[in-house]
Parts: structure tokens; sequence; C-alpha cells
């Protein structure tokens, strides 16, 4: 059943271009109790073509590090410094009116919890329609405007009629899909998912993520998969960022952070991740609980909870260093890996 | 460690049970549409055995868990619950009998924010069921509170029984939850999605802590859960459900190693791996669930199934069918498929 996406505008990727440049970000949100330090000295690139996946547990900032890229933060936010660079142009440095027309164009959002992102007063079509208004004023006919929103339809397997219905006439895994529609809408370079498919049972899930693959290699477009469900990120994404307390930890292609996770937490975190198949095997635990943000941790921030802190890690903050082939680790001990398997999994 | 479910009598035997939902369609009409939620499951749980039960939302899975506690009336069937002297039907009971029978089993909730109330401190929260069945002075009731919350790992004990639920984490509340079911020392506990609204880390020790505790006190779970990588850790035995009704049953790692109905086996192979280099088979069936609004007789699968054939037109939704080791099938076509 696979229907081509090629009369949507595609795009010829070059995987070696970078098209999105994080660029050392620290975003802070302002409370009463003070500052909250959500994403601190984050710093990742995603090249043309490119799927990139953001792990960690709730809190660790991940969806606050794609709503930074989207500038859809609350008022509290705040961009203490560091760049976010599409095609070399810095985000931050847009006017809001400048930033209005590239979101949607240039980076568009699919969010969690597809069930509350539609109004549910009006139709679906109409819903779509108003974000071709926003971007394509009087350049396109109404009629134009359905012919696009068919194909895009189309592209994501869901009948044309669709388009006249309501939200509460879609099914879950066809609302979900929609909003995929949606952020298609004005052919984006860049699509941030974040948890695009957990409120969904395993055989929607399925099928959506298998969608989503096909679009974003036949149009040619990067994408940013946002998960807590390392089981997705593996399958979905070229390279791998796993973030803790605001952090991102360790970053590589995914294949080889899997195969050789090399920070404690985000070995835990992986290895510790129930399957179907292979051994089954002894889960390790971490012990703790994720750090209070508004005054995290001295030192490395994974410290309290690490079986390997030294001193050392309470007092030096450990940089994001390469330890070759674009993999990236932030751990004083990250060579002791061997020792790590014996520790955490008994 | 599988627990073999014929040897000893099982402390719950379950037969034909049903539970079908009305549809209203005004205020005076008689409905004459039902949703056949549970529609006439049998399964066994073996004293000290957790069988999972795992499906898509929607296939009864909950419903059930709910009827086997007394928090739902069944429409039909019986549930045969044993606990030495005790022994009875309790599909039917009245008020009083529920009472007594609610001492012997509980349940654990999805979701640790909604499960307790906001305005009652640990103390009150985890002995209520101690004040409801009248057990013990309050002083013997906060000296069991405290052994509880020391055994579920909230220690040290004392600086919890006073603190209020907003000032816990979703893994401590679930901590709390679980004392409060085992407080009583029943022999069943229902865990609906016990871990599925938290984080991966902490999801882990909630499910060594319920293992654990299973082994020590000897308590039987029926685990309902959507995640099957999540039941391989937690379950003995796995049943799997789809639209009302048990369409396979077996020993967890034989059930997940050699899959014989087809739908269980586009379930399997819809899970993701948390492996990059793995690649899965292709999930064989299209479709989403619907609901069984008044169903065919037929073979409920029969819409998405890419093996439905003539016999599975012709006969009545299939019979679970042991095909040895324990290993029950609802499927015509078991035998031709499972090569």
């Amino acid at each position: 059943m696979t229907i081509s996406v090629a009369n949507l505008e595609t795009r010829q990727v070059d995987p070696t271009k970078p098209l999105l440049e994080v660029d050392r970000l620290v975003m802070h949100y302002k409370i009463k109790a003070g500052e909250v330090s959500a994403v601190e000295d984050v710093t990742f690139t995603v090249h043309q073509g490119e799927a990139v996946g953001l792990v960690g547990e709730s809190g660790c900032g991940k969806t606050s590090v794609a709503l930074s890229l989207m500038r859809l933060l609350p008022n509290n936010a705040e961009y203490v410094s560091g760049q976010i660079r599409l095609d070399g142009e810095d985000l931050l440095q847009l006017t809001d009116e400048e930033m209005r027309t590239r979101r949607w164009k240039d980076i568009a959002m699919v969010f969690q919890g597809a069930m509350n992102s539609w109004n549910p007063v009006y139709r679906v079509g109409d819903q779509i329609r108003e974000v071709l208004d926003t971007h394509f004023r009087g350049q396109m006919t109404y009629e134009q405007q359905r012919e696009h929103m068919e194909r895009l339809f189309a592209a994501v397997g869901l009948p044309g009629e669709m388009l006249d219905r309501y939200p509460h006439e879609f099914s879950g895994g066809m609302r979900q899909r929609a909003v995929i529609a949606m952020a298609l809408a004005c052919s984006p370079q860049l699509i941030i998912a974040d948890e695009p498919t957990t409120a969904l049972d395993v055989i929607v899930q399925d099928q959506i993520l298998k969608e989503l693959k096909r679009i974003q290699t036949e149009l040619g477009m990067s994408i940013i998969y946002i998960s807590h469900d390392i089981a997705v990120i593996a399958e979905v994404t070229d390279s791998l960022g796993v973030m803790y307390a605001g952090k991102l930890v360790e970053y590589g292609p995914t294949t080889e952070v899997f195969a050789r996770p090399k920070h404690p937490y985000a070995y835990l975190l992986l290895k510790s991740t129930p399957s179907i198949t292979g051994p089954r095997r002894q889960l390790a635990p971490l012990e703790g609980e994720p750090p209070d943000l508004l005054a995290p941790p001295t030192g490395c921030r994974f410290h309290p909870r690490c079986p390997f802190a030294t001193e050392r890690c309470a007092i030096e903050e450990p940089p994001l260093a390469d330890i070759g082939g674009g993999h990236r680790v932030a751990c004083w001990h990250w060579e002791q890996v061997p020792d790590l398997e014996e520790a955490l999994l008994r | 460690m599988t627990v073999s479910p014929v040897r000893t009598k099982p402390l719950l035997e379950i037969r034909d049970l049903k539970k079908h939902f009305p549809i209203s369609r005004g205020l005076f009409r008689r409905p004459t549409e039902f949703v056949h939620a549970v529609d006439g499951i049998s399964f066994e749980i073996a004293p000290g055995e957790s069988l999972g039960l795992v499906g898509e939302s929607g296939c009864g899975k909950s419903t059930t868990g709910r009827m086997l506690v007394k928090l739902m009336e069944p429409t039909d069937g019986t549930i045969v619950f044993r606990d030495g002297e005790y022994e009875k039907d309790v599909a039917h009971i009245g008020r009083s009998e529920v009472k007594e029978f609610r001492s012997r089993v509980q349940m654990i909730f999805q979701d640790p924010y909604e499960s307790m109330n906001p305005r009652r401190t640990i103390f009150d929260t985890v002995s209520e069921p101690l004040a409801v069945q009248h057990v013990g002075t309050v002083q013997e009731r906060e000296e069991r509170v405290l052994e509880l919350l020391r055994m579920v790992g909230l220690t040290p004990p004392e600086n919890f029984l006073f603190r209020y639920p907003h000032e816990l984490s979703g893994g401590q509340r679930q901590r709390v939850a679980i004392a409060r079911a085992l407080v009583m020392n029943p022999r069943f506990v229902v865990a609906d999605e016990p871990t599925s609204m938290l984080d991966v880390s902490i999801r882990i020790s909630i499910m060594e802590l319920m293992t654990k505790l299973a082994r020590e006190l000897g308590v039987s779970y029926l685990y309902i859960t959507h995640d099957l990588a999540v039941a391989r850790y937690m379950c003995d035995r796995i049943a799997v459900m789809y639209l009302g009704k048990i369409v396979e049953i077996g020993p967890t790692e034989e059930v997940l190693a050699r899959p014989r109905h087809p739908y269980t086996r586009a379930l399997l192979s819809a899970v993701p791996v948390p492996d990059p280099t793995y690649r899965r088979t292709p999930v064989e069936i299209k479709g989403g669930i619907s609901k069984a609004i008044n169903p065919a007789p037929e073979c409920r699968f029969i819409e998405r199934c890419p093996f439905a054939a003539e016999v599975c037109r012709t006969n009545p939704h299939p019979p679970l069918e042991d095909k040895g080791d324990n290993h029950a099938v609802a499927c015509y076509r078991a035998d031709e498929i499972a090569s």
C-alpha cells in the first residue's frame, strides 16, 4: 500500500552537509523559586536527510530542546547563550515576525499527544488550510489548497475525504497521521517529532513509524525524534543523543552508541531496556531519582547516582569529548566500560 | 522458575467470564446493541503464579482485571477463588461477601498520580484497607504500615508516614500503591499497567520490587500490560486478548518464541527492539482494532487475518485448544500456520 509522495517537493540530500547546528545551547526557566537549568550546554548537528534521536527520562530537557529549536518556549524561558543555526543562520537572532515565517516552513513539529493537537470544532481540512493560508497567502487558490491537502493526506495514507471530517471521527492512529500531514504542509527541511507514537498501540505505532521513515527518505527531510522509548529510537534514527538532567551526556551514530555505550547513565538506560528478543537478561535498576534542576549537582550531574563517581566527578564537569568516529561522551571514566558491565549487570 | 498451573489446585478458576456493556440510544429506549468487552474467557491462576494479560487498548484486559477484584459485576460466568478454607464463586456475591473477599485480593492502578487521595497522608492511604476491615489498633496499624514501607523500599519509613502524595515522585507513589495493595496480605493482586507511566530506570526497580515481593509473600499477580517486553520479565504465563477473547495462552518464553495465533505473531513483530542492528519480520496484518459491538459469531480476528480461510468463515469463533506444553491457541489454522 505504498503511496508515492513524489508529487510533493523533494530535495537533493547531501548527507555530509549540516542542516541544523545546535551550538552550546543554554536555556533556563525562571520560576519563583529560582532558575531551572533545563538545557545546559547542548551541542549537536543534524545533517541533511539525517534522523537524529534524543532520548532521556521525563524532565531531562529533551522536549525543552525541541521547543527551543521551534522558539515556542513559554514566556518564563530564557535563552542564556548558544546558537541554533539552520543552514548557517542563527534562529535566535531572528525577530518574532521572521521566526513566524520560518516555523512550519523550515522547521515543523509533530507534538506529543496528537489527541489534543486538534481543535475539536473545526474540520481537520480547515485546520490544515489555516497553515497554508499563513504561509502561502494569495499564492494558492482554494482549489489548489484542496489538491495539495489531498496529496498530503495521500502521503500519510489517509483518504482525501477525511479532510472534511472532524477530529473526533478519527482514530488515534489516523489523528497522528493527520498531524504528520499538517507538519508536511509547507515541505519543511526539518521535522521535530516529539513522542510521535507514545499513546498508540504497537501495531499502529509500527505503521506510523514506517510511514514517517518513508516520507523522510522520499522527501529528503531531516528529522529529530524525541522519545523516552529506547527501542523506537534504536529503530528509526541514524544518530542518537542521550540526555540527563539538561545535559547531553553521550552522542554518536546509533549503532555505535547501542553497541558500545560509554556513559554509565547511557549504559544503564540502553542495556536495561526490556526486550522481547535475545536472552532474558537481568535488568539493572538505577538507584535514586534525577536531580532537582533548580540546584543541579556540582561537577557531573550524574555523579550522585553513578557507581563510578570519584572526587573529581563532584568537582569538575566532564566535557562532551570526542572519543573517535563521531562518538562523544561526557564522563571522566568512560574507558572503564568493561568494569562497568560487571558492576551494573549482575 | 515456572509454576505449573496443573499440579496444585488453582487459586483462581475463571470460566466463561463475560462483560457486555449496553450502548445507550436514548433515555427510554431499550439498548439493542452491546459492546462485548469480555466475551467468554476461561483461565486459571495457580498460587504464586503471575499471569500476564496482554493486548491492545480496548481488547478487554482492564475490564477482566476489574471483574476479578469485584470492581465490576460480570454479565455472566464464574470466578472460583480459593484461599485455604475459603472457596467460593465470587462472580455474583452480595455486598458483605464482597467485603470479605476484598481482604484477600487487591489492585494496583496505572497512574500513581490519580490513584491516591491528595488530601490523605501516606499513613492514611496505606492503612485504609486495615481500617475498612477493622484490623488491629491504630498502634498496630502504624507498625504494619512502617513494616510495609520498609518492604517497598521507602526508607526510613518514619519519614514517609505523614507526607502527602504530591511530595513524592511517581516511582515513590507507585511504591506506596504497592504497599497499600499488600497491607492486608492478599493472595492475589491485579496490577493494571503499574509501570507504564514510569520512566525506564524507575520502571525496572518497580518491576524488580514486585517480583521480589511476589516471591517472598507468595502473591499471585494478574499483570495487565500492553508491553510484551515488560510481560516477559514479570510473568510466568501470558494470555493474549483480542476483542474480548483470549486468542492464545501459554508459558511466557514459549509464547514469545513460538507464537501460534496470527494476532500474537503480528503483535510480536510490531514490538520495536532496542537493538539498531536487529531486523524485525514485517507485520502481516492491516488496519486497526475495532469495537466488538454485537460481534458476528465467527472468529473475531477474521477481518484482519492474513490466513483467514473458508473454515474460519463457516465456523464460530474457534475455541482455545491446547497444543501441548500448556500452550493453547484459538485458531482453526494454527497447525498449518505454525511452520
